[in-house]
């Protein structure tokens, strides 16, 4: 079910088309990749969709309704430009964010407090935010986004300026805020994380929407026929014994005879018929499919939408 | 209008607990009362001690001519100078007056000898009584009753009366009118560059925090800058009447703990003006006591009421309209000194109407007074000057209503640029720019 979506929507400013009717559907609960390169309008799509600026023509559609000025308040949304008044004091200030996100001082409160203990940073609730390193202040910010439970969180960037250790604590809160009915929204230049946290993607490039869809059928979709096989009691080297437009590379013997090598097909056998096929040659031990990785297909898909 | 709240509640309550607002709080009126009062209370300490003064006249022009004053006593000495300086030394008395024989008729040199350097106060009077001495006999020399002369010397005093228009008769004092109307112009100046650019300061804090778009997804940028707009007024009005409370207490407690001496301070500034000249005593009571009185009776001829009235109208119109411009300039900015190319033209107007505040309390109801007192970027400040003189009501009705459709124009316009400047990093912002901006 779709939970949100863009229809058509562009966004012209004086000199430079930001977005070219762009129109993405982001399932109920799913945890959403807005990808492309920099300048490719994610911001601008984000702040859109936020109400931050209006388009100049399409709709937006949260529910299959047209979304309304009052709907920003089902969005918790951490932009990639962030921060905290440095001269307050970390507790007041997330109570301040909090109610401007339309919930009581007294809930916010007990939520904050729960986010808090959570994140590890209690002691910090009385000490001013210049005092804090820039992974707490980004803790502050994560807490505050999702404060008031909304429906859609998007997060652009959130994992800059976090050491490892925290970038897990996130990837697991993300994940928990999916399974509790949260619909989120990612933008991230950090494919790696989009490959664990993601399950559908869309590229922007040029202002334009290059791809949408599942993470694995895009996947898919991209695959490059290349397999990864380790098989024993060969009789003969398979560079002799497959046909020429299979290409052999990485080939190499182990001590026990074992020869490990990876093969580019065409894509006209199924990896079935493959498997079939050597195993006429000898003993498989392994195969495997070499996928190609969110970072291949993204930068593939960059250069060939480049703009001449 | 629930988030407008919080954010007022936030500007207002994190400014005012600030500690250069509570020293400023405090500081702003001892200044003023120090203003008031430690030149009255400097003047009562100064002369308090009685000074000696010894006279040797050797013309005996002067013998009894020197009356004991205040703080001045007179003692005449017969022994040679020598003998005298000798005295003076030794501490017998403060001062030595040495008039001795001129080489013509008329003695018109002599010498004041003091270890420590004699008061204005003491020398003004000797010359006095020396002046008005020889002047005297002189007079008498040429067959004239200096008398005659006293009686002949006449002060004019011209009293200017107000015609209402419902025949109604007020007693101006244009001295006081013009401090007045000066005074608050500037007052008003001063707020609105001060809490103008605490605005300003503020959009340009929120933008470098990089905090302003965390806020903008749970609020309107509008909803934002009036917040704080608002925010930063009541500070304002916090801070005035916070000085005006305090001045007044600070006033009043020494008053009442200190009132003789201010009392006599006051005395004392009296007898400065009385030793302007013996024989004009009298007459110069007379005028001093009137004066206090037409100063008192013009500063209740002017309506207070009005003038406080007026006061805070044009400080929140003045405010309103150009904290919006500042919060415009801060937004298209990334740090305080690119402000100043967008600061200029915004100050021009406040300058002027400083600078036309001269010109316009010669002549408060003229072309000039008129068209800068309508015209909102200067009104606030120059219906301040003009007030006190009178005022019609039309014309100020119009500038009122000029001041809020002005303000209500530029918090538009102010609106415009804010909401794309904030989002906006890096860059060097143009005139140009700010222009599409409008049209975005």
């Amino acid at each position: 079910m779709i939970f949100f979506e863009t229809r058509q929507v562009s966004k012209r400013y004086a000199h430079h088309l930001a977005l070219d009717k762009v129109s993405i559907s982001v399932p109920q609960q799913s945890i959403y990749g807005l990808l492309g390169p920099n300048g490719a309008g994610k911001t601008s799509l984000i702040r859109i969709i936020n109400q931050i600026t209006a388009p100049d023509e399409g709709e937006l559609l949260l529910n299959g309704k047209p979304m309304k000025p009052s709907d920003t308040a089902v969005i918790g949304y951490l932009p990639e430009e962030r921060g905290l008044y440095k001269k307050m004091k970390v507790g007041e200030q997330a109570l301040y964010l909090a109610q401007l996100k339309g919930i009581s001082k007294r809930d916010a409160r007990k939520r904050l407090g729960e986010w808090f203990e959570k994140f590890e940073i209690t002691a910090w609730w009385n000490r001013k935010v210049e005092e804090l390193s820039k992974g707490m202040q980004q803790k502050i910010q994560f807490i505050v986004t999702v404060i008031h439970q909304p429906d859609m969180l998007i997060f652009d960037e959130p994992f800059s300026g976090f050491d490892p250790i925290n970038v897990n604590l996130l990837k697991d809160e993300i994940i928990n805020l999916r399974n509790n009915g949260s619909t989120i929204l990612f933008s991230t230049h950090n494919m790696a994380s989009v490959e664990e946290l993601c399950s559908h993607i869309t590229l922007i490039n040029s202002s334009r929407k290059i791809i949408e869809g599942r993470v694995t059928d895009v996947k898919n979709e991209h695959r490059t026929h290349a397999y990864m096989i380790s098989m024993m009691d060969l009789h003969k080297n398979p560079v002799e014994f497959l046909p020429q437009r299979f290409i052999v590379s990485d080939s190499r013997t182990e001590n026990d005879g074992t020869v490990n090598f990876t093969i580019q097909a065409d894509g006209s056998e199924k990896p079935n018929e493959l498997i079939e096929y050597f195993a006429r040659q000898g003993v498989i031990k392994g195969f495997s499919e070499k996928m190609p990785s969110m970072n291949d297909i993204f930068i593939k898909l960059v250069n060939q939408t480049k703009p001449k | 209008m629930n988030k407008i709240a919080l954010i007022i509640q936030r500007e207002y309550l994190t400014r005012v607990m600030k500690r250069s607002f509570i020293i400023m709080t405090f500081l702003g009126p001892i200044l003023m009362a120090a203003l008031m009062i430690v030149p009255v209370y400097l003047a009562s300490l100064s002369d308090l001690s009685e000074r000696k003064v010894a006279i040797l006249d050797e013309t005996g022009w002067f013998m009894g001519k020197f009356e004991k004053g205040d703080n001045l006593s007179f003692e005449y000495v017969f022994n040679d100078l020598n003998t005298e300086k000798e005295n003076l030394k030794a501490g017998v008395y403060d001062a030595l007056l040495y008039i001795p024989r001129p080489d013509l008729n008329i003695p018109v040199n002599a010498e004041l000898f003091s270890i420590r350097q004699a008061s204005m106060n003491m020398r003004s009077y000797v010359r006095n009584v020396m002046k008005t001495e020889v002047e005297n006999r002189k007079l008498m020399a040429s067959g004239i009753d200096p008398d005659v002369i006293k009686s002949a010397k006449t002060n004019i005093n011209i009293v200017t009366i107000r015609l209402d228009e419902d025949g109604g008769e007020t007693r101006s004092f244009t001295e006081v009118e013009v401090a007045l109307g000066i005074f608050s112009a500037i007052l008003i100046y001063f707020f609105i560059f001060l809490f103008g650019s605490q605005v300003m300061r503020g959009v340009i804090e929120e933008k470098t925090n990089r905090i302003v778009e965390v806020i903008i997804s749970s609020v309107k940028p509008f909803q934002l800058m009036m917040g704080k707009i608002v925010g930063v007024a009541l500070v304002g009005l916090t801070q005035f009447l916070l000085w005006v409370l305090l001045t007044g207490i600070i006033y009043l407690l020494f008053v009442s703990v200190a009132g003789m001496e201010v009392q006599k301070g006051a005395d004392v500034f009296g007898q400065g003006s009385v030793i302007g000249g013996q024989t004009e005593t009298i007459l110069q009571e007379d005028r001093g006591q009137d004066g206090v009185k037409q100063v008192m009776e013009v500063i209740s001829s002017i309506h207070f009421g009005t003038m406080i009235f007026s006061f805070i109208f044009y400080f929140l119109g003045g405010y309103l309209l150009y904290a919006a411009l500042f919060a415009a300039i801060g937004s298209a900015v990334d740090n305080e000194t690119d402000t100043q190319q967008f600061m200029l033209p915004v100050s021009i107007p406040l300058i002027l109407g400083i600078v036309l505040s001269n010109l316009i309390v010669n002549n408060p109801d003229g072309p000039l007074a008129f068209w800068f007192s309508i015209i909102p970027l200067t009104s606030p400040v120059i219906m301040m000057v003009r007030i006190p003189f009178g005022v019609p009501l039309w014309e100020l009705a119009l500038s009122m209503a000029l001041l809020i459709g002005g303000f209500i124009f530029t918090t538009w316009l102010a609106a415009k640029i804010y909401r794309t400047g904030i989002l906006m990093y890096g860059k060097k912002v143009s005139y140009a720019e700010l222009w599409k901006w409008l049209k975005y």
